[in-house]
């Protein structure tokens, strides 16, 4: 299998869920969006998206694009750790036109991993999970309140934002580079595009949390 | 001499392929700043063969930028600070009075140390061995004009021809991939007429060569193309993509 058993082809595989979760991230932040303008129609969001088959079936398909693009990330680097030899170079010096995203995207994943996990105890193990058992669970924007009266998790978010923007303003146009869809025009194209994506949904983001924190008062003392 | 330097030279000794390195450095006095890199390496492998030392082993052949034999990697950076240029290209000038200059071999698993700053890049030859051609059958040869080719497919074939081989991009990448060396070679033919033929075939094998020697992933990081002396573009390998994906589905 050609996804599997060539450089390319395993690149593919991380560009092809790259740009999966990237779209996921996007419907995230306008979800969210939603709970801003009213916690009503937020709830219902939730129960929308709650144990119901095709919210199951998107969870399945969700979680099988993120554990793909995490597995082909750790094959990936230590693969191309071995392909770098075992000696270091003594002086390294960063090209002006290489980003410093593109270099420690594995470093900026982990981070992002971190967040992720912290992320899914606090959300989905206490909604869909929980639901899944047969358990009855309480409106969205009851658990929403729970962890957005933590002053702590403002900046714990924030960091997770800020090393996923880093983390899509190399891979949005990473991806279609190895998708073999850029040329000289569109690879600055992709980039500016892909920035202003990041920037966008992580605005969003940054935005909710700290509207949310505000509404559930935990910038009360 | 008012445009004569002193520097130190801090660099990476190795006595063979099995034999663990390390580095040395050595002083050099009044080199002037019209001296070219190698030959300021010249006049201290000279001084060394004086005192009765080993000299230092590097590979040069045409010192005029196009054979791709000169590695070197120069504080930092495959074949030296400047952009668009070989090691041979490289003068003194570049360095100010004082400096420690740190020589390297390039570094990576499918370029292993022969001696000193000399690497093994057969892994390059086997590549195009594998695929770098346009196989036809011999004749009477056509007419050069019988097959037109457009103005900017003849020029970006140009531009992708002109690497050279080096091993710059693979020196320069974090991974240890070749991709920018098999892109414009895959470029070259994938872009004419001559090579469509064979376009598919070709971009399996040489990629294939490629990862089984021992390359590594590309992840997009460009410090390949920033590196490489003949200003290959990193277009060329969205286009190796491009031509392998199309060949894997259509197979």
């Amino acid at each position: 299998m050609w996804l599997t058993n060539s450089s390319v082809g395993r690149k593919v595989v991380m560009s092809v869920t790259g740009l999966f979760l990237i779209l996921f991230l996007t419907f995230h932040a306008l979800m969210n969006l939603v709970g801003i303008i009213n916690l009503k129609w937020y709830d219902a969001v939730c129960e929308f998206l709650g144990a119901n088959w095709y919210a199951v079936l998107g969870t399945l398909i969700l979680a099988a694009g993120f554990a793909l693009h995490i597995i082909f990330a750790f094959w990936l680097t230590w693969q191309n750790r071995k392909a770098r030899g075992n000696d270091a170079y003594s002086v390294t010096k960063r090209p002006k036109t290489v980003e410093w995203a593109s270099q420690n995207m594995l470093v900026l994943g982990l981070i992002v991993l971190c967040f992720l996990v912290l992320h899914l105890f606090q959300f989905w193990a206490k909604m869909q999970v929980p639901e899944l058992m047969g358990k009855t669970v309480l409106a969205g924007s009851h658990y929403l309140g729970a962890v957005f009266s933590h002053i702590w998790v403002v900046p714990v978010y924030l960091i997770g934002f800020c090393a996923i923007w880093f983390h899509i303003t190399h891979g949005f146009w990473s991806a279609f580079q190895t998708l073999g869809t850029t040329n000289d025009k569109w690879i600055e194209r992709f980039k500016c595009i892909g920035w202003w994506w990041a920037t966008i949904v992580m605005l969003m983001f940054a935005a909710e949390v700290i509207y949310f924190a505000w509404y559930f008062d935990a910038f009360k003392f | 001499m008012d445009n004569a330097i002193n520097i130190k030279l801090r660099i990476w000794r190795q006595a063979g392929p099995k034999e663990k390195g390390g580095f040395v450095t050595y002083e050099l006095q009044d080199i002037p700043t019209d001296t070219s890199f190698l030959e300021t390496l010249d006049i201290l492998n000279e001084q060394l063969v004086e005192k009765g030392e080993e000299p230092i082993a590097f590979d040069h052949d045409c010192r005029e930028g196009i054979c791709g034999m000169c590695s070197l990697y120069i504080n930092g950076h495959p074949h030296g600070p400047a952009t668009g240029a070989t090691t041979c290209q490289l003068y003194m000038r570049r360095f100010h009075d004082g400096e420690t200059i740190t020589v390297e071999p390039w570094r990576s698993a499918a370029f292993p140390v022969i001696k000193d700053l000399m690497v093994d890049r057969n892994a390059f030859d086997k590549i195009q061995q594998a695929g770098g051609y346009v196989s036809f059958a011999t004749g009477g040869a056509q007419d050069a004009n019988a097959i037109p080719i457009s103005k900017v497919a003849a020029d970006e074939a140009m531009d992708s021809a002109s690497c050279i081989g080096c091993g710059a991009c693979v020196a320069a990448c974090k991974n240890g991939s070749a991709m920018l060396f098999v892109s414009a070679k895959v470029s070259q033919f994938a872009l004419l007429p001559q090579g469509k033929v064979e376009a598919k075939r070709r971009v399996k094998a040489m990629l294939a060569k490629m990862d089984e020697l021992g390359f590594g992933n590309c992840t997009n990081t460009g410090a390949c193309a920033a590196e490489c002396p003949k200003n290959i573009k990193l277009s060329n390998i969205a286009r190796l993509n491009r031509e392998f994906i199309g060949a894997k589905c259509s197979d």
